[in-house]
């Protein structure tokens, strides 16, 4: 009772923040009548919004199943690879510089070379970008979880004649949890914002990006701000829904 | 040599020693060529159902011998085998449970899990794992707690748990390093008494380390004093105060008691060496 007041406190302040933003906002677009192109009031953004929510949906259905298929494939790809790196010094030597080449690079400025590389009416090159931006920061995380395990732990698995595979089982994940569970929070939004970004640079009709472009360039900017709201709401979602899983798995196991 | 004894010898391996250390010696390679001599000649027999501690100052390689014996460090000369075999092979056969300073549990198992994982590992069936892990519980006294996750236990708890955890495939060699280190003095005593109490019950073969002069005559039939740099044996003192099952707290008021006691703090102290730094006298 008494944790639920509190989160209900925290939430206060913070809300509190963003009706003052959206007021501010509001009576200084009719103050200084800024024209719409420059800044539309957030009540034609939102105006657009709920009068275009079945498309914001489709849309954001379009980009969110790309972001899913780019978390799923990325994180699954940084934990093996990692887990391989971990074992064999040398793959871990040889990717340390290809990550550290991945992190610095804009990955989504990759997306027309997939274009090309696919057929650019499907969405493999979008859920390929998306997979790419989630996979650094998962392998990058992962690895690091993996180095973690105590001494004692590893001595105990070798007293007990623990094979590599129950090791990795048993101690080695487990232990790496906390911190895989950090990078793949990290990738979550990442996922969203590598998708939305894909689709400016082409690819089939359909999508969150790709209607922020087509609205801007029809020069209906409330309704391209109600889609870019619709991006910030889809991010946001991913990001919740992992940051619940992690507290989820962490309290069920104790830690 | 009668056609009955060559039947004892091969039929019936209960007379090979638990733990045979010949010349065993370890060098750590140090920094820039240097070597650290850790253990140097060390010559000494564990009998079956013994309990022989290992004592001396920090830095002697009293854990190092014990991490031989266990494999967990190979020698660097000299002969070591366990039950007759490889240091090696014994592990992997798993001869022996093993306790350390730290507890060392996997905080997301529950104490029940944590002293199956041996069981787990060797894939013995859930029932059976469950039967073996409610015995132990009670064995240690925390039937109450083993839905518990470790880090809601007291520090002596959580080395029952471990305790326990070692004891799961009832080995006949249980090595112990320092596992009552990090406890304080009531909750160490306490667990002396009922680590006496489980030998008596289990009847194995025991190394302990320890660097407390009082722990290590309270448990054991003999206690191995080492030197250090390079850890050699100094002496092997002879406690004697009778079958585990008679080491209750009124041993410890025992003139026998203290002058075992005395006895290995002579021989700690040395001769001709200064006082050794890293003893207790707890």
């Amino acid at each position: 009772m008494k944790a639920a007041f509190g989160a209900t406190k925290g939430l206060v302040p913070p809300l509190l923040l963003g009706v003052v933003t959206l007021l501010l906002w509001q009576a200084a677009v009719a103050a200084f009548d800024i024209k719409p192109f420059v800044l539309p009031s957030p009540t034609a953004i939102g105006g657009q919004f709920f009068a275009n929510i079945p498309t914001v949906w489709s849309n954001s259905v379009v980009t969110g199943f790309n972001s899913l298929v780019g978390l799923f494939i990325g994180t699954l790809l940084g934990i093996l690879l990692a887990i391989v790196a971990s074992l064999v010094r040398m793959i871990d030597e040889l990717s340390s510089a290809v990550v550290a080449a991945a992190m610095v690079l804009p990955i989504v400025a990759l997306a027309p070379v997939l274009y090309g590389m696919f057929s650019a009416s499907q969405q493999t090159a979008r859920q390929l970008v998306a997979s790419l931006a989630v996979f650094v920061p998962v392998y990058v995380n992962t690895l690091k979880g993996l180095r973690q395990v105590r001494p004692v732990h590893r001595d105990l698995m070798r007293a007990h004649a623990a094979t590599t595979g129950q090791t990795i089982r048993v101690v080695t994940l487990p232990t790496a949890l906390p911190f895989i569970f950090t990078g793949v929070r990290i990738a979550s939004s990442l996922a969203v914002i590598a998708a939305v970004i894909a689709e400016y640079f082409g690819g089939p009709i359909g999508g969150l990006g790709k209607s922020i472009t087509t609205a801007a360039a029809g020069s209906n900017y409330p309704l391209a701000w109600a889609y870019v709201l619709g991006s910030i709401l889809l991010g946001l979602v991913f990001y919740l829904a992992v940051l619940g899983l992690e507290r989820w798995t962490l309290r069920a196991r104790g830690t | 040599m009668t056609d009955e004894d060559e039947k004892n010898m091969t039929s019936e391996p209960t007379t090979t020693p638990a733990v045979v250390a010949l010349n065993v010696g370890k060098v750590f390679p140090g920094k820039k060529g240097a070597r650290v001599t850790a253990l140097e000649e060390i010559n000494l027999t564990v009998a079956r159902g013994e309990f022989v501690a290992l004592i001396g100052p920090s830095g002697c390689g009293k854990s190092t011998l014990m991490r031989l014996i266990a494999d967990l460090d190979q020698p660097t000369s000299g002969e070591l085998t366990v039950f007759g075999k490889t240091a090696k092979q014994a592990r992997l056969d798993q001869e022996y449970g093993i306790a350390f300073q730290q507890a060392g549990l996997l905080p997301w198992r529950t104490v029940r899990q944590n002293i199956e994982l041996p069981l787990e590992l060797h894939n013995v069936g859930k029932s059976a794992r469950t039967t073996r892990s409610s015995e132990l519980l009670s064995l240690v006294g925390l039937t109450d707690f083993g839905d518990n996750f470790p880090d809601q236990l007291s520090g002596g708890m959580q080395q029952r748990v471990a305790i326990a955890r070692s004891l799961a495939e009832s080995p006949n060699l249980l090595l112990m390093d320092e596992p009552f280190g990090a406890l304080d003095e009531m909750t160490r005593e306490h667990m002396q008494g009922e680590l006496a109490h489980i030998c008596s019950e289990t009847n194995a073969a025991v190394v302990f380390v320890t660097h407390s002069i009082p722990e290590a005559v309270f448990l054991s039939h003999r206690v191995v004093v080492l030197s250090p740099r390079p850890g050699r044996i100094r002496a092997i003192v002879n406690v004697g105060l009778g079958g585990s099952s008679e080491r209750t707290d009124h041993l410890r008021e025992s003139e026998s008691f203290f002058s075992a006691v005395s006895e290995v703090r002579e021989h700690l102290h040395g001769t001709t060496d200064a006082v050794p730094l890293g003893v207790d006298n707890r």
